[in-house]
């Protein structure tokens, strides 16, 4: 099922990836006043999760197909964080230290405007969220709060994010989320995509690079039918 | 395992050791795939929570962290008002379902369960609503008490469901009363994600949801799959 290689503890993933709306600060800005305006009312208070189920799991090289009848995916760069020991209401201040290490996530969603219902149809598909290309140590990353991601469509650098500018960093959100949810060794808790998301057409390739986590690479084609 | 009809009865372990019901820790009853549940899938509940006839299913997902056994315990945490129980129809995937037809659905079903899929309504925002702070928390997936196999239930689309709160009837439905039936959900799912072996689909709560204390022990029924038992406990037990 899930493949994607991990040579420090716990050694797999469990298949459980969460993602995160919202929490990067350009797509804060993007949605502008509509977070205050119905049907949201309001901007997220907690923070706002969806899964990313087992169907959709794919490793780097992996091809993602474009369903029949879009002519366009969005690509979601972003870093998962991979845990490494149970995690239940961990305090922020030493709550990396429930991580094992990193992996670049490339959650990828049929684009969609509204966010009031949850989004099965537009993000769980088969092979929407490739994951890799390994799992890095912990200590391989200086500072997860300032981890440049660079997103490049056919050779073309069409994004380029940091974790700098998440609205909860990677320890904040580790403590908030598991206030309410225990994530175990294994599990992957994406930390948010920033905003406008690049657009990939079939034939395209998608390649996500980050300083120490490597390259994401996967192509984008029509679904055979 | 087999035999056990309430708790003073018997169980019989597949290693032919003999304990009562209670004095083993029941997980969930079978290797838990991908958990897809359905808001608002009979028309009275909808119509309880005030929601107008849906043009597609209202799916969402829970993670495995959820998951809790028969006779288990769940927290409400302090401070909430309202923490609810949602007595459901489990079915369980048994073969990879991938653009399957409603005739050709219930081919790919291996069996069912009860599940008890618990809300807390206070954390409802309207982001990807119901956000997984109200659904997917620590011991608010629980399913059991066995699983029962497709075989042994003839017509999974006329089945009493019925939860007592402390002994008392509070919820009663009847899953031929579904918005979407079981074929239907396998058809809408696998149009877009291939179904495993081991994913589940929580069919959706009919009428009669109510608030729950600690204390209190919920019953949920269906008809020919058993009684599933949890009770609700305060922050104390867990270090809170």
């Amino acid at each position: 099922m899930c493949t994607i290689p991990c040579e420090i503890a716990p050694f797999r993933l469990t298949g459980a990836v969460y993602g995160t709306l919202l929490n990067h600060r350009s797509a804060l800005t993007e949605l502008g006043s509509k977070a205050a305006q119905p049907p949201y009312n309001a901007p997220p208070r907690a923070p706002v999760l969806y899964i990313k189920p087992r169907n959709t799991l794919a490793a780097s090289g992996d091809a993602v197909e474009i369903p029949a009848g879009m002519s366009e995916l969005e690509a979601g760069p972003c870093l998962g964080l991979v845990i490494g020991r149970t995690a239940c209401r961990v305090p922020k201040e030493g709550a990396l230290h429930h991580v094992a290490g990193y992996l670049i996530v490339n959650d990828v969603s049929v684009p969609h405007d509204t966010f009031y219902r949850p989004s099965i149809r537009f993000k769980a598909r088969d092979g929407f969220c490739p994951l890799g290309p390994a799992v890095v140590p912990r200590d391989a990353i200086v500072d997860p709060d300032a981890l440049t991601l660079r997103t490049y469509v056919d050779g073309v650098l069409v994004q380029t994010s940091s974790t700098a500018d998440l609205v909860r960093s990677a320890a904040g959100l580790l403590a908030d989320v598991t206030e309410f949810m225990t994530l175990i060794p294994g599990d992957v808790l994406a930390l948010g995509v920033a905003w406008p998301a690049p657009r990939v057409r079939a034939g395209q390739r998608v390649d996500i690079v980050a300083d120490a986590l490597g390259t994401l690479s996967n192509d984008f084609v029509t679904a055979a039918r | 395992m087999e035999g056990l009809r309430d708790e003073t009865e018997v169980l019989r372990l597949d290693d032919g050791r003999l304990v009562s019901g209670a004095e083993v820790v029941w997980l969930p009853p079978f290797e838990v795939g991908t958990i897809i549940a359905l808001g608002l899938n009979y028309a009275d509940h909808a119509k309880e929570l005030a929601f107008n006839s849906q043009e597609e299913p209202l799916v969402f997902l829970k993670g495995p962290g959820s998951l809790l056994g028969h006779r288990g315990s769940t927290r409400r945490p302090a401070g909430v008002k309202f923490m609810h129980y949602e007595c459901e129809l489990a079915v369980v995937i048994g073969r990879r379902a991938k653009n399957v037809s409603r005739a050709a659905a219930m081919q790919h079903v291996a069996g069912y369960c009860i599940a008890n899929d618990y809300a807390i309504r206070d954390y409802l925002e309207n982001w990807y609503r119901p956000n997984l702070r109200v659904k997917n928390r620590d011991g608010g997936t629980v399913l059991g008490p066995w699983f029962v196999d497709a075989a042994d239930v003839p017509d999974p689309a006329n089945l009493a469901l019925r939860t007592h709160l402390n002994g008392e009837l509070r919820q009663q439905g009847n899953t031929r009363d579904l918005i979407f039936d079981i074929p239907c959900l396998i058809e809408y799912l696998s149009a877009f994600m291939t179904l495993a072996p081991g994913d589940v689909i929580l069919t959706g709560t009919p009428e009669g949801v109510a608030n729950v204390m600690p204390g209190d022990e919920i019953v949920c029924e269906i008809d020919g799959l058993g009684r599933l038992v949890n009770t609700i406990v305060a922050d104390e037990p867990f270090g809170r």
